[in-house]
């Protein structure tokens, strides 16, 4: 049994019906002298209410400029064991879907080379690998690309797209969501391990207007799946929905953002015409009601956290894409809008942010983007406009000859 | 001059997904009809071949053990072939096609205590960063109090008896890897001190029209000091803490015992169902660390959940239901004091301005 530092703080979080970390950093703590070190390090941040990590440091692999996290205690005499305990993001598979040989395979990577700890997964989407030491790196890469796995993205570089499980386990899947992060990933591997933009570049493929990988909120390209068509209806189903108690009115009618729905008490009728494909009535009555046929995904720029200019949310590119059929157009577009923020952008700016500063006309215009009015939620409310051409006296007579 | 060393390998990518999917789902891949959530946290999808997959979602702290990943491992086996996922917020998903083995599976995953929910009209698991436990510029702890507030409101993960659902995020700073800014609850640790400058190592590790430049209200400037160092000064009435200077430049630290805490928003969302995504607002300024389970801010957010629980119509998420009822009603209700703090003022802070006579009384 080993002998584990005195941690009267952290011991209270064991108690209680949630899974706790702290038993995990226990358990770990059994075989490793790293999460030893942790735990008391730990429970000294939880007496002192700060914490004991010093600012970044630059470490990694051989010909990678992303990746790994440095990180060391600003306590090293303390706590000798973590004085590195460096973070390694490992790309994860597309819609997080394992089986146990490949879980028992990183396990087994991760025993042998660092503390223990891992987080499934961090907030971007990586495989995170918690604490090891600089010698240690480049023995768990080899280890990991001999079993197929690869370094996921930090700093300024492409970082790790992810996806929903779309059409995996999805019905309301409008597109291929893992086949799509899978192959923007394959295809920009230079630019996720190589910093080389202004600042992080983000995508993240959500199947349909639920986002449930919350692209829109912080993803510099969110990919949101979406239909053309009208709502397949079984008009049974919407009955038998109704019979079981569900009110169809209130419930699902007045929620209606586009007002287009009408139930008579037998049949809902919708007016297509003027859906916003939300999918709350779809949420509502799965069972009933679902996407049409003429499926595919609505592109939007910009997302981001507060740091620098205050948060954003991302904004429409382009309102329909069959981005399974037309993927080579997909990246066209995305690769035009790249190419100018990589060339004009300021260190550390997003592209959100890079687009409020040089205005989104131009930012379009420049990348040969049809303007449209589905950018904008209304035209400008103030009359600051800047006309690019005036006339001159004369010009008229001119353009007559 | 012979190379036989193996040949580094570089660029391979993630393992493609495809050795991961197991044969219900590659057979009815892009062919699933509907589904049905059977009961707290166990759905089944239906698919037009008449195949049924059922998944079983439980609980993690995200911060696992490679101990977890085998247990998880060794169910997955015994359950369901080997097959299983992870969730966008850190929920572990088993999946299976033998009905008969759901309740022997969840009883597994409670005696390992890791209860099953977060499906439906529920509380489902924090997204979370890494506080205390990682990070450098932490102004409070993520798993601590994570597991502090899930212990609190664990009933809500587990049974699904909210009028919709809710996603609670944490961010330990203000740098978001957590993208808390459009749940429905947000924690967010902030500072309230503007950073110590260490002049004695600045200029040795920082540059210092970067860290000029990394201020978002123009609150640095360059100086030298009475000693004929180059360093930086800052105008601390202009210092809104967002720590950018820090993360350019290591000889600013933000991180303070005595002011840094914790702030609770609300009411955003990023689903379109009904209505727009929205960013979460601010509900409470500051609340102190109290670690190791930080009360005030579990009763915050039991306070917050509860009040809304008990007014919102059904499928009203947070943000929904106080555009509904208007911010004046929201803060009666819950009994949160309106502070100046509320009041923005940063950029278009006019457009939160209330710019209609429309009031509730």
């Amino acid at each position: 049994m080993a002998n584990l530092p005195n941690t009267p703080k952290l011991d209270e979080l064991t108690k209680g019906p949630w899974p706790s970390f702290v038993s995990e950093i226990k358990r770990a703590a059994e075989r490793s002298d790293m999460c030893k070190d942790l735990l008391g390090l730990l429970e000294r941040s939880y007496n002192e209410k700060i914490g004991h990590w010093k600012h970044g440091g630059i470490v990694g692999v051989m010909g990678y400029g992303g990746g790994v996290i440095g990180r060391y205690t600003d306590l090293p005499e303390e706590f000798p064991n973590i004085s590195h305990f460096h973070t390694l993001r490992i790309n994860q598979p597309a819609g997080w879907f394992y089986t146990s040989e490949a879980l028992r395979t990183l396990a087994d990577i991760w025993e042998k080379h660092g503390s223990g700890l891992t987080n499934m997964h961090g907030s971007t989407g990586d495989i995170i690998f918690l604490g090891t030491r600089t010698e240690e790196l480049e023995p768990t890469f080899a280890d990991l690309t001999a079993a197929g796995f690869d370094l996921g993205g930090s700093g300024s570089d492409m970082r790790t797209p992810s996806a929903c499980c779309g059409k995996a386990r999805c019905e309301w899947a409008c597109y291929d969501t893992m086949k799509a992060c899978y192959d923007t990933t394959m295809r920009y591997q230079d630019e996720l391990h190589r910093p080389m933009f202004p600042y992080k570049w983000k995508f993240k493929f959500a199947g349909c207007p639920n986002d449930c990988v919350a692209s829109i909120a912080r993803a510099d390209i969110s990919v949101i799946g979406t239909w053309r068509d009208d709502i397949k209806i079984d008009q049974a189903e919407v009955k038998n929905y109704a019979d079981a108690g569900l009110d169809i009115f209130d419930d699902v009618v007045l929620n209606c953002p586009g007002k287009c729905m009408k139930w008579d008490g037998n049949t809902l009728e919708i007016d297509n015409d003027y859906c916003r494909h939300c999918m709350h009535c779809i949420n509502v009555m799965p069972k009933a009601l679902a996407p049409g046929d003429k499926r595919g995904a609505t592109v939007l720029i910009g997302a981001k956290a507060p740091i620098i200019e205050g948060a954003l949310l991302s904004s429409v590119v382009i309102p329909f894409i069959d981005i399974d059929e037309e993927y080579e157009e997909f990246c066209d577009i995305i690769e035009r809008m790249q190419d100018i923020w990589s060339e004009e952008g300021k260190n550390r700016e997003r592209v959100g942010e890079f687009i409020q500063r040089v205005g989104m006309g131009n930012f379009f215009e420049a990348a040969e983007i049809d303007l449209i009015p589905e950018m904008v939620t209304h035209p400008r409310e103030n009359p600051y406009i800047f006309f690019e051409d005036y006339y001159e006296e004369g010009d008229e007579e001119e353009e007559e000859e | 001059m012979a190379d036989d060393k193996p040949k580094r390998v570089t660029d391979i990518g993630p393992p493609h997904y495809e050795k991961f999917l197991p044969p219900v789902i590659k057979d009815n891949y892009g062919k699933w009809k509907y589904h049905e959530i059977l009961k707290p946290g166990v759905m089944v999808h239906y698919g037009h071949s008449g195949d049924k997959l059922f998944t079983v979602r439980a609980a993690s702290p995200r911060l696992m053990s490679i101990d977890k990943m085998r247990d998880f491992a060794d169910l997955a086996d015994k359950y369901c072939d080997g097959y299983l996922r992870f969730t966008s917020r850190n929920n572990v998903e088993f999946l299976l096609t033998d009905e008969s083995k759901i309740d022997p599976l969840i009883e597994d995953l409670k005696a390992l205590n890791h209860p099953v929910g977060g499906l439906g009209n529920s509380i489902s698991n924090i997204v979370h960063t890494q506080g205390w436990v990682h990070c450098h510029s932490a102004a409070t702890d993520a798993s601590g109090i994570v597991k502090a507030v899930m212990d609190e409101m664990y009933e809500y993960f587990s049974e699904m008896k909210l009028p919709a659902k809710i996603r609670i995020a944490l961010a330990c700073c203000l740098n978001m890897c957590g993208a808390v800014h459009c749940s429905d609850i947000a924690i967010l640790g902030i500072h309230r001190r503007p950073p110590r400058i260490d002049h004695n190592t600045l200029e040795r590790l920082c540059e210092i029209p970067l860290v000029t430049s990394s201020c978002p209200t123009a609150a640095i400037r360059p100086t030298t000091t009475p000693e004929g160092k180059k360093s930086v000064e800052v105008i601390e009435e202009q210092c809104m803490f967002c720590a950018n200077c820090y993360t350019v430049c290591p000889s600013m630290p933000l991180n303070d015992p005595l002011n840094d805490g914790v702030s609770i928003w609300v009411g955003g969302k990023v689903s379109n169902a009904r209505t727009a995504p929205m960013f979460s607002k601010l509900a409470i300024p500051f609340i102190p660390n109290n670690p190791p389970r930080w009360p005030e801010v579990t009763d915050a957010i039991k306070n917050i959940v509860e009040v809304w629980a008990a007014n919102a119509r059904k499928y009203e998420r947070i943000g929904e239901w106080i555009n509904r009822i208007t911010y004046p009603k929201f803060f009666e209700m819950t009994g949160i004091e309106f502070q100046k703090e509320h009041i923005d003022d940063f950029k278009f802070a006019g457009l939160t301005y209330h710019r209609t006579a429309q009031l509730v009384r």
